[in-house]
């Protein structure tokens, strides 16, 4: 038959009729749905691989990495330290050896019992810079000569990290079976990535879900749900529609106003939990910031406590130091008064004043952090009252890493600092030293407090000298802490959910309320 | 159209594509933002920030970097993902399936609809139901695509939770797809369950996308056919007795088709632009999607693949578009 212009038009025509009709047909290969816990999650997974690559250091992707992998090391909600594979582990006296123990029962996916030489191989692909691990150098790289026997480990110390083992609670601190990565290699794991968690990966569309299922020979026991699936729900908008009509369980990372809105709705609950990550404004030693008067009155000008209330809707701790209340070094004596009258007295000290203000610009995300944008609009309100006129230049996250880098980051600077284990080093020690390339601030004064804490090997004594340093950071107003996060969390009210101040949202630690 | 027109099109495609490349290339290595910088741990030592940058050979200069990706394009190597770690053509052919269902579908949805509220407008012209359609249309097209989206999942997911919010398809729907098309490839293969699924939960990010274009086909075809209708040969259609009906349908609708469906060639372009806000809303697993995580990592490989699909995409559309407004248009078949 000739196809011409009507008879096109005709056919289209059916064609588009025909393919209605299967909208019309019945379900009828739909698998059962129930005990399922679904979670529209704020982050989508990028990579199976929980050890290496841009990825790995990503502190939102963490929830669903625990849920699959094992770490060596765990952690409670409460941030305290607890065996995760490792039943044991710990330095020698003098803190030049390792050892460690492999749990027994603990098991692979694929049912191979996990071993000593699993956890070497784990850790010497984590030391060597061609794995791709982002703290290799610095953390899985200080112990080397790592040797196994039956479930035990043990290695000599390259150079002392106070927090190696508690970086095995952390980023990149997972384990993946060496036996079946060799064999599949690594895009053949990331086609299908196997653990030692609680759940195994049944399916995986990448930007869309993944699909979990309980592994039975977990050694943790039996979750309370067989089922579990992550939806990566990166709108935040999106994600409250998901709970509100029913379709997840579980979402988190919803604007305040929100959650205030739906903790109150019928069939719903929420938490709001303080969570390791501190808003901060990072103070370069450039121009008017070498001026400790301006940098003191910039401080003393902010009131925390009303950016928390007004903006944040009480959803923030204020702090003082770059330590949360669950961090080792937290020191609540610690503190730095909001008191605008010194401020103006300390930039009068130093010739400034409403009438003639000290000016610099600071430097913001805006809408990357929750209410980022306009808290730094609130500190710069707060400034302009005493005499110190900043001007606002908003940038992208990815600009201000480079500019951290480079240590060309404007004289003022927001950021959130993210530190789930608690550790000095790894809160007020990578933010504030001098060589580190995370730091801004960098002088000899604090360097030479800071530089024999890295390898102070009595614990009491470094955390301690960490305590003295954020006292010193605060009297010298190096660096301007804000508050701590809140992470807003709604979940369907009859489930039990554990909130974690990791920032977690653990599968495995939910069940139904009994 | 000739084959020679058809292939000094497909010549001219060239030069638009190398322009496409460069000029992304050079945008993506003068804007803020660098890829190494958002990789790396906060442990990373200055050693592992300059080892990652070796390794995605961010190390040479500009000219050097521009000369091996200019080598591998050619080679049809698009490199490989900073941020997913996999090859960028695979991840682009396992995703562009997605985006193109979804355009066509809301594609088909906005000409139809177009297709009814323009001969409603034409038939009805000067009474109630033009002005109705015309106010329709102008709240329409003063609303994106994006807020459509959000408007449709708090009316249809929220208030009265009628329709799947996100994904492609049901999670309790299982599907082994060879090609990705799952909208197709179901119904070739006779898993009316999936089709079921996929075109459910299209629908809202489909209609989402549709509603703007279709505002615009609208319009345009409506002043087509208006001024089809003041033409002699309608008039001499009507003093031999033909109803208005019978004239819209069968003699001004042909030819106001013609400029309507260049429109939607052009339109369609802008339908994938579309997507990506689009996507990212519904949780719907597409280019689009992809491109905004790319953005956000800042993924070079994988931004200036997704930048080089766009553009081919475009070419070939409109390519598609001249050769069925000619099969429509005898007069242009035989120019």
């Amino acid at each position: 038959m000739a196809i011409n212009r009507r008879s096109f038009l005709q056919l289209a025509g059916t064609a588009s009729l025909t393919g209605a009709i299967p909208m019309a047909l019945k379900p009828s290969s739909v698998r059962a749905a129930g005990d399922t816990l679904t979670i529209a999650y704020n982050v989508s997974l990028p990579s199976w691989d929980p050890t290496t690559g841009l990825s790995s250091v990503n502190p939102g992707l963490q929830s669903i990495w625990k849920s699959v992998f094992d770490q060596y090391i765990d952690q409670n909600p409460d941030l305290s330290f607890k065996p995760g594979v490792l039943s044991e582990w710990g330095w020698n006296s003098d803190k030049t050896r390792v050892h460690m123990k492999v749990r027994d029962g603990a098991t692979w996916q694929d049912g191979k019992p996990i071993t000593g030489e699993d956890i070497v191989w784990n850790l010497n692909r984590a030391a060597n810079p061609e794995s791709g691990n982002p703290v290799g150098g610095l953390i899985w790289g200080s112990v080397g000569n790592l040797k196994a026997n039956g479930n035990e480990v043990t290695g000599d110390v390259n150079a002392y990290v106070a927090d190696f083992f508690k970086w095995m609670a952390f980023l990149t601190g997972y384990i993946i079976p060496p036996h079946y990565y060799e064999k599949v290699g690594p895009e053949g794991f990331e086609k299908a990535p196997m653990g030692s968690g609680p759940y195994r990966v049944v399916e995986f569309v990448r930007g869309s879900f993944v699909r979990m299922e309980a592994y039975d020979g977990y050694w943790g026991g039996k979750p309370a749900f067989r089922n579990v699936i992550f939806k990566f729900v990166t709108d935040a908008t999106s994600r409250v529609a998901e709970v509100e009509s029913g379709a997840s369980d579980i979402t988190l990372a919803i604007p305040f106003e929100e959650y205030d809105r739906l903790k109150g709705k019928p069939g719903l609950t929420g938490v709001a939990t303080p969570v390791s990550d501190i808003a901060m404004i990072f103070f370069n030693d450039t121009g008017p910031m070498e001026d400790p008067n301006v940098r003191k009155a910039a401080v003393h000008a902010v009131n925390k406590e009303a950016i928390v209330d007004r903006l944040l809707r009480g959803y923030g701790v204020p702090l003082h130091t770059l330590q949360a209340p669950e961090y080792a070094a937290f020191d609540p004596t610690t503190t730095v008064e909001y008191n605008p009258d010194l401020a103006r007295s300390l930039l009068a000290a130093s010739g400034y004043s409403t009438d003639n203000p000290v000016k610099f610009a600071i430097q913001t995300t805006r809408g990357y952090l929750p209410k980022d944008y306009e808290v730094i609009q609130a500190v710069v309100g707060m400034w302009r009252k005493v005499g110190i006129e900043a001007e606002i230049e908003v940038y992208e996250v990815a600009k201000h890493y480079e500019l951290r880098a480079t240590d060309t980051l404007a004289p003022a600077a927001f950021y959130n600092w993210g530190d789930s284990i608690g550790d000095p080093n790894d809160s007020t020690g990578f933010a504030m030293f001098g060589p580190s390339p995370h730091s801004t601030w960098d002088t000899d004064d604090l360097d030479a407090m800071i530089g024999p804490l890295w390898g102070e090997k009595d614990e009491a004594k470094r955390i301690a000298g960490w305590k003295g340093v954020d006292k010193y950071i605060a009297e010298n107003a190096y660096v301007l802490p804000l508050y701590q996060q809140v992470q807003p969390v709604i979940y369907r009210s009859d489930l039990d959910f554990t909130p974690h101040v990791a920032n977690y949202v653990l599968p495995f630690t939910t069940k139904p309320k009994s | 159209m000739s084959n020679s027109y058809f292939f000094n099109r497909l010549l001219l495609a060239i030069p638009t594509l190398a322009g496409a490349v460069t000029i992304t290339f050079i945008l993506l290595r003068v804007v803020p933002g660098d890829p190494i910088a958002m990789m790396t741990g906060p442990g990373a030592t200055e050693a592992d920030i300059a080892q990652l940058r070796a390794h995605y050979g961010l190390d040479h200069s500009i000219a050097h970097q521009f000369a091996l990706y200019l080598g591998q394009v050619i080679t049809g190597d698009l490199g490989t993902s900073i941020s997913l770690r996999q090859d960028v053509g695979e991840l682009i052919i396992g995703r562009l399936p997605v985006t193109v269902e979804l355009v066509l579908i809301a594609m088909l949805i906005a000409a139809s609809l177009a297709l009814v509220l323009a001969l409603t407008g034409t038939f009805w012209r000067d009474r109630w139901p033009e002005r109705l359609v015309d106010s329709f249309i102008g709240i329409v097209v003063a609303i994106p695509d994006f807020l459509w989206a959000l408007s449709l999942i708090l009316i249809l997911g929220v208030a009265m939770p009628v329709m799947p919010i996100f994904g492609r398809m049901d999670l309790t729907v299982s599907f082994d797809s060879w090609t990705n098309f799952y909208l197709t490839e179901s119904l070739l293969r006779g898993e009316f369950e999936v089709t079921r699924s996929v075109l459910h939960h299209m629908v809202l990010p489909a209609v989402s996308l549709a509603l703007p274009l279709m505002a615009i086909t609208t319009r345009v075809l409506k002043s087509c056919l208006n001024a089809e209708m003041n033409r002699e040969y309608v008039t001499l259609a009507r003093t031999r007795g033909f109803s208005r009906l019978k004239v819209i349908y069968s003699q001004a609708l042909r030819n106001a088709l013609v400029p309507a469906t260049t429109l939607s060639g052009v339109q369609f372009t802008f339908l994938i632009g579309g997507t990506v806000l689009v996507e990212r809303i519904f949780g719907y697993p597409g280019i689009g999607n992809m491109a905004i995580d790319a953005v956000i990592n800042r993924d070079l490989p994988l931004i200036q693949g997704l930048v080089l699909t766009f553009a081919i995409l475009f070419i070939l559309v409109n390519l598609l578009i001249d050769l069925f407004v000619t099969f429509l248009d005898p007069r242009l078949r035989h120019a």
